[in-house]
């Protein structure tokens, strides 16, 4: 078997030339043709892909996953919804063209939120995507697809975006790794925007070190995106086995009433006890509690929704508005309200300031901590139709990681605890400060070497 | 706590350019009360005095050179690719009242 | 109530809205082509930003932010040091995002104040947005085109300080002839890169009328102009009743010479601003300004008040001044300017070129030295000669003058002409 490889592995065999990326391709488009009806992660696919091999080909033909919210040039992008059934891009993301130019193979564009409007992928305008560890239950969202993907290894690595959990959350519920930059690290150019001051593209892999290999790649300034940071950017894989001696952790949320008591809360406890003997110091830290950047997050991100969503009126592309999905047309109103004459300020202004607070609230944190460890969820993946009619459901499932999201923090999820009845997942959040990714990489790193929960590391 | 009403909703759905039925304004209605339930805990908050945050990289001045870019602008046939309806290298659209 | 219809002059109170399109290389916030009005094809001049494409993404144009400082700083503004752009929100087939790109409560510039013969109008501000594509209107369909989607436009708002059509004219005059100046933008409202709209509303005491009506695409100043007396009359009327005009967008319809009520594009007006998160915002220092003050080229009013100071008079300077080589030959003339801007607007002398003017300036005027006692002997022989001539000048024939001293040029060449008339009529009175 083949398509079990993670990245790493892939690139060291294909090297040694022990394998050969058309023998990997072949199986994984064949379990792809298998698989997908039944788990529905893939929209599109593009089984023959021709990938650049200009550079120091580093990535060697791998074969990559794409969120569908990546612009694609040629193969149809959707955002999983019904206005953009049939649009073909005629340019490129920066992401993808990176990845391309780097040598990947990109197999396919994963099923995703419509608008990346959720935490289950349940509101996709073509179906909801099965976790595939347990296929009653849901991958999460909204890189729902991409995470399945990885986890029912139907690719080498994937790509995913999140705004506020959407990629360390269904990485969470799948049992993967999921990596937010810095927002700013990683180019937006010709990702369909959804919150623009909080979108950050991401890799998401079958361990850490897939996820530095590709952030490596997909990093840096753009001059066709005004937000990333012109910071150089490191090599996050050089140093990746540094480890964690004298490192000072702070443990948040364990007392929260969501989780106090529970597995989770006892998962997280003995992850800071994982730190402790790898020789990091942790203590419980005290931070603002999550609960009201729900609120902040809604509002900012509905506000910015209603003004990126304007766009869609079927005249240059696409159908028309009409064609909207139920979830986009309330976030889209909601946003439209909360940024309404008479109203902005009461909610749009207001959420931003108490933005601000969340992100004094980080800087103090960080100047007694070097990175914050929490759950990434507040439980395991939920079942199909769990989001019934609740219209805040993506929100409060996503309330433990909307504070460093809406601080532009980088974070990364990596597998904590695995239930052996449900083969479910519960994951690890690990914070850091801005632009510190390769220390919690090395964090991550660490954990993930000092623990069995990686699926893929025996 | 915030109104919002069915009518209120018609005025949104106006102003967002999203097409609504008379049966889905109430519905709509009864879903924002639920969310703006919890965006009003925001209104306890005391933020005398504190700057709202617009952008987090803390960046300034990021501004481009007047040069044309040749490589990125599209032929007409690219920038009509995907449009459903067009005539003669323009886009098309059924004739707009008032003009 | 006032007695309304007891009024018998309501004056116009007018401001005016300019917008300029800058004529920058590329757009406002992305690298295509800025050439709409000569491009050869529709949609040709397009990119992922400018369409408004899904995952596009807008970078500013530096040129033109610089420009409209410029611009600013020529009409007398305030420079904001610190600004940013904020997204404005409407639907409009030719408004491919659902929102422009321009500036809300942080303008780059504010406070001026323009000089015309009406007097000074006050500018509120001048701010920097992106342009729209361009409707056509055909059988029952629009078509829209791109090309001008995105071109930098600056839109220049002066204080309701008009009061007249004439007045109205004066302002949209100064400003154009300023842009020119500046060299930032053909300001050609034929080709569509000046655009005029006016809002106009009519008040009976030197009091700010309670209500404004808005008059759109007024694209000549003589529009302008007939379209501000017609909405006098208009608004007056409606007034002597005792109501108040309605608040509302009106076009003109210049074969009809009339103005008419239009369904405005921007119906609701709710445009629901926020700073767009994706420009970072904007922080000049005050060097920064002072450099671009500095180097400033001298504009009309200043133009015309420093050739006064060469000497010229005032008519004469507002001639040259329209002249930019004329100008800087003044500059170089020092002492003669005065004397050659003369010859040069009576049409005397032409040229462009120290050298040549002073030629034939030269050539005009070359003065002979000749002593007075010498000269009051060929004067004396002149008169001897041309009995005539002195009858007719001592009959009233005052322009018989000029035949003498031409007799007197001819025997003795050209001496100092001034000279010359005086001893001639030195002479005729003394006989």
């Amino acid at each position: 078997m083949l398509r079990n490889l993670t990245l790493k592995q892939y690139l060291d065999k294909v090297k040694a030339r022990e394998i050969s990326p058309d023998d990997v391709l072949a199986e994984i488009n064949e379990a792809i043709d298998q698989e997908n009806p039944k788990l529905n992660i893939y929209l599109a696919r593009n089984k023959n892909p021709k990938s650049k091999l200009q550079n120091p080909n580093s990535l060697l033909g791998a074969p990559l996953a794409i969120k569908d919210n990546f612009l694609t040039k040629g193969l149809v992008t959707t955002a999983s919804s019904k206005v953009l059934e049939n649009f073909k891009p005629p340019y490129e993301s920066t992401v993808t063209k990176k990845l391309k130019e780097a040598g990947a193979a990109i197999i396919g564009k994963t099923n995703m939120d419509a608008w990346a409007h959720g935490s289950s992928t349940e509101t996709s305008d073509f179906g909801p995507t099965k976790n595939p560890r347990n296929l009653e239950y849901l991958p999460g969202g909204s890189s729902g697809g991409s995470a399945a993907a990885v986890a029912a290894d139907l690719c080498i690595a994937a790509i995913g975006s999140e705004t506020a959990g959407s990629i360390r959350q269904p990485a969470s519920w799948c049992g993967i790794v999921g990596l937010k930059p810095t927002y700013g690290r990683v180019s937006r150019a010709g990702v369909v925007a959804m919150g623009s001051s909080l979108d950050s593209p991401g890799p998401m892999g079958k361990t850490v070190d897939d996820t530095a290999i590709l952030l490596n790649i997909i990093a840096g300034s753009d001059k066709y995106d005004g937000t990333t940071s012109k910071l150089p950017v490191p090599d996050f894989t050089k140093e990746i086995k540094k480890g964690v001696k004298g490192l000072r952790i702070g443990l948040l949320y364990s007392e929260h009433e969501k989780i106090k008591g529970t597995v989770v809360a006892n998962a997280l406890q003995q992850a800071g006890k994982v730190f402790e003997n790898l020789g990091a110091t942790v203590e419980t830290a005290k931070a603002m509690k999550p609960d009201l950047a729900i609120a902040v997050y809604t509002v900012v991100q509905r506000s910015e929704v209603s003004s990126n969503l304007a766009r869609y009126d079927g005249v240059r592309y696409g159908n028309d508005r009409s064609f909207f999905g139920e979830e986009a047309r309330r976030r889209i109103m909601l946003g439209t309200f909360t940024l309404s004459k008479g109203y902005s300020d009461k909610y749009y202004v207001k959420a931003q300031q108490v933005r601000s607070m969340y992100i004094q609230n980080y800087n103090e944190l960080f100047e007694k901590y070097d990175l914050l460890i929490s759950p990434t969820s507040p439980g395991f993946a939920q079942k199909i139709g769990a989001l019934g009619d609740n219209p805040m459901f993506g929100e409060l499932a996503d309330m433990l990681v909307e504070p460093s999201s809406i601080s532009g923090l980088p974070g990364i999820n990596v597998p904590m605890y695995h239930d052996q009845k449900t083969n479910l997942y519960l994951g690890l959040n690990i914070v850091a400060p801005m632009w510190q990714e390769e220390r919690m990489i090395q964090a991550a790193y660490a954990y993930e070497q000092a623990t069995e929960w990686n699926a893929w590391i025996k | 706590m915030s109104v919002m009403n069915a009518q209120l909703v018609a005025h949104i759905a106006n102003l967002a350019n999203i097409p609504v039925t008379k049966a889905e304004e109430e519905k709509l209605a009864s879903g924002f009360v639920t969310t703006l339930k919890v965006v009003d805990q925001l209104m306890d908050v005391d933020t005398s005095g504190v700057e709202p945050t617009h952008q987090v990289t803390g960046l300034e001045n990021v501004l481009r050179e007047d040069e044309v870019d040749e490589e990125r602008m599209f032929t007409q046939e690219e920038a009509l690719s995907n449009a459903s309806n067009k005539h003669d290298g323009y886009f098309v659209v059924p004739q707009l009242i008032g003009e | 109530m006032e007695r309304m219809d007891k009024i018998s002059t309501f004056t116009p109170v007018v401001g005016i809205e300019i917008h300029v399109e800058l004529a920058t290389k590329s757009k406002m916030f992305c690298g295509c082509k800025n050439d709409p009005f000569f491009a050869p094809e529709p949609n040709i001049y397009t990119c992922p930003v400018c369409l408004g494409m899904p995952g596009a993404l807008p970078v500013a144009n530096k040129k033109a932010i610089e420009w409209t400082i410029k611009i600013g700083l020529a009409l007398g503004c305030k420079i904001n040091l610190f600004s940013k752009f904020d997204r404005k929100h409407y639907f409009y087939p030719d408004l491919p995002k659902g929102y422009q790109i321009s500036q809300y409560d942080q303008p780059l510039c504010y406070e001026g104040s323009v000089d015309t013969e009406f007097g000074p109008v006050r500018i509120t501000r001048v701010h920097l947005e992106e342009d729209t594509g361009k409707l056509l209107h055909q059988n029952n369909e629009s078509l829209i085109d791109f090309n001008r989607s995105g071109v930098p436009l600056v839109e220049i708002v002066s204080e309701p300080d008009i009061h007249s059509p004439e007045a109205a004219k004066a302002y949209t005059k100064k400003i154009a002839e300023i842009i020119k100046a500046l060299e930032v933008s053909s300001a050609d409202m034929e080709k569509g890169s000046m655009r005029l709209e006016a809002n106009i509303s009519v008040t009976f005491d030197k009091s700010l009328p309670p209500y404004k009506v808005e008059v759109k695409n007024l694209n000549s100043f003589r529009y302008i102009e007939r379209a501000i007396a017609f909405e006098t009359v208009r608004q007056s009327e409606i007034r002597r009743k005792g109501e108040l005009p309605r608040q509302e967008t009106r076009g003109w319809n210049e074969s009809k010479g009339e103005t008419f009520a239009q369904r405005s594009k921007e119906s609701a007006e709710d445009y629901r601003y926020f700073p767009d998160p994706d420009l970072p915002p904007l922080h000049f220092t005050k060097e920064f300004v002072e450099g671009i003050m500095s180097a400033l080229p001298r504009l009309p009013q200043e133009t015309v008040a420093h050739l006064q100071e060469l000497g010229l008079k005032e008519s004469d300077a507002k001639i040259i001044a329209k002249n930019p080589k004329l100008v800087a030959v003044m500059e170089e003339l020092g002492g003669s300017a005065a004397r050659v801007a003369n010859l040069v607007v009576n049409g005397k002398i032409t040229g462009d070129t120290k050298e040549i003017l002073l030629e034939q300036m030269a050539a005009l005027e070359s003065t002979v030295q000749m002593d007075d006692s010498k000269l009051s002997q060929v004067i004396a022989t002149v008169l001897s000669e041309n009995p005539k001539a002195v009858s007719d000048y001592k009959a009233g024939k005052q322009q018989v003058l000029g035949f003498i001293i031409g007799m007197v040029f001819k025997k003795a060449g050209r001496v100092d002409r001034e000279r010359v008339q005086e001893s001639i009529q030195k002479e005729l009175h003394g006989q």
